[in-house]
């Protein structure tokens, strides 16, 4: 699904990533690992298509609509609900019976009391879990997710265990994480950047 | 096209609900543009002609706008959003059509306001001029927008808006005071409207060359 040749990107004089190689076929678990400033962020951008490389070749065989992208930022708007914010994107994407699927992800992610609360006043953990929520709600094919347990408790960890566990089986996933222990047991593949 | 319509309409309603809820650009539009009056007001001699007072007129919707244009993608890129917006299978112009449609309602808002108290401190204000008015918001707004959004990527982004936006919005300048004062107003008229139907067009289809790299 994602095929990658030399890839690399530079920022002005600054590289911020080097060329990397790796192929990531569909179904597949890539976890892509390295110390902070290696470009595990600006790598999963470029496969995400918000960043062009500066040379190598990259192919992602997946429509802008079939990708779902968790960042560093939760990517909702601090002064609407998590409904409506959930149902903004839903519009967007186009999801089928969009407010049962934004309940059943609130439900499943622990946010169903905090649905009517702005989301300016969720803790770093639950704006995670809306995050989460975000990037599932089209039910993409392909996974793109920037350090997943960032700002997660304990509970939040092993939910997204859970959810990772039963994605794995039918979707493909490319998760960067400078703690990958945890999602080793997952991975088919793993791609350490120095 | 529905589709397309209904992506501009939730973008647009979710921008009227952020400044609903934010009250961040619409109150200092409407104190700025009645703070200007007033110092135009007293700035002004006691003799000055309608002809002044109309160029200044102009001077207050122009900068007016572009008070609630710095404040445009605030949020977006603040929060990071514009990521998540340009990644939804929508058309991306949808973006630039649903904030055009949100700053056009903060300025005919803050000109609601401005209008009579233009006619309350100077002169009197007549159809055309009101013509004019409405035209030249489309102009700004569409290519304020487009600017807007290219100034939100860049680090100085308080400077960049105004260096890029006040030499393009001389022609609506130019359009809106004679509108006001020539003795022909329809020639200025039309050609405020041909400036937004070149500028609309030009700013939809490169709001997505904007957005993405």
């Amino acid at each position: 699904m994602i095929r990658a040749r030399a890839v690399a990107r530079r920022f002005g004089d600054k590289r911020a990533l080097e060329p990397v190689d790796f192929e990531l076929p569909r179904g597949g678990f890539l976890v892509v690992t390295g110390p902070n400033g290696s470009g595990k962020t600006t790598l999963l951008r470029l496969c995400a298509g918000l960043l062009i490389p500066t040379s190598g070749e990259l192919e992602v065989r997946a429509e802008r609509g079939q990708l779902g992208y968790l960042a560093h930022e939760p990517l909702v708007y601090r002064e609407l609900t998590a409904i409506e914010n959930l149902d903004l994107y839903g519009r967007l994407y186009r999801v089928p019976e969009r407010r049962e699927r934004v309940g059943m992800l609130l439900e499943r992610f622990g946010l169903w009391e905090a649905r009517g609360e702005r989301t300016g006043s969720y803790s770093r953990g639950m704006l995670q879990r809306l995050a989460l929520c975000r990037a599932l709600l089209h039910d993409p094919e392909l996974l793109i997710l920037d350090e997943p347990a960032n700002a997660l408790d304990a509970a939040g960890e092993e939910l997204l265990e859970r959810e990772l566990e039963e994605l794995r089986r039918e979707r493909t996933l490319l998760v960067a994480s400078h703690s990958p222990q945890r999602l080793e047991r997952f991975a088919t593949g793993k791609l350490a950047l120095t | 096209m529905r589709r397309y319509l209904s992506d501009a309409g939730a973008l647009a309603r979710k921008d009227l609900l952020l400044e609903l809820r934010a009250r961040d650009t619409l109150p200092a539009m409407l104190l700025f543009v009645v703070s200007v009056l007033v110092v135009f007001h007293f700035a002004l001699p006691q003799n000055a002609s309608a002809r002044a007072s109309l160029g200044l007129l102009w001077v207050a919707i122009l900068f007016t706008a572009l008070l609630g244009l710095g404040r445009a993608f605030v949020a977006e890129r603040e929060q990071g959003v514009l990521d998540g917006l340009v990644l939804a299978p929508s058309d991306r112009s949808a973006i630039w059509v649903g904030k055009v449609v949100a700053t056009l309602a903060f300025l005919v808002v803050a000109e609601v306001v401005a209008l009579p108290a233009f006619a309350l401190f100077f002169t009197s204000i007549d159809a055309t001029t009101v013509a004019g008015v409405a035209l030249a918001d489309i102009g700004i707004c569409a290519v304020g927008t487009l600017l807007a959004a290219m100034a939100a990527a860049g680090r100085a982004r308080e400077l960049l808006l105004p260096l890029l936006f006040l030499p393009l919005a001389i022609p609506i300048v130019v359009g809106g005071v004679g509108s006001s004062l020539a003795a022909s107003s329809g020639k200025y008229l039309g050609f405020l409207a041909l400036y937004d139907a070149i500028f609309v067009v030009l700013a939809w289809a490169a709001f997505e060359y904007v957005v993405t790299e």
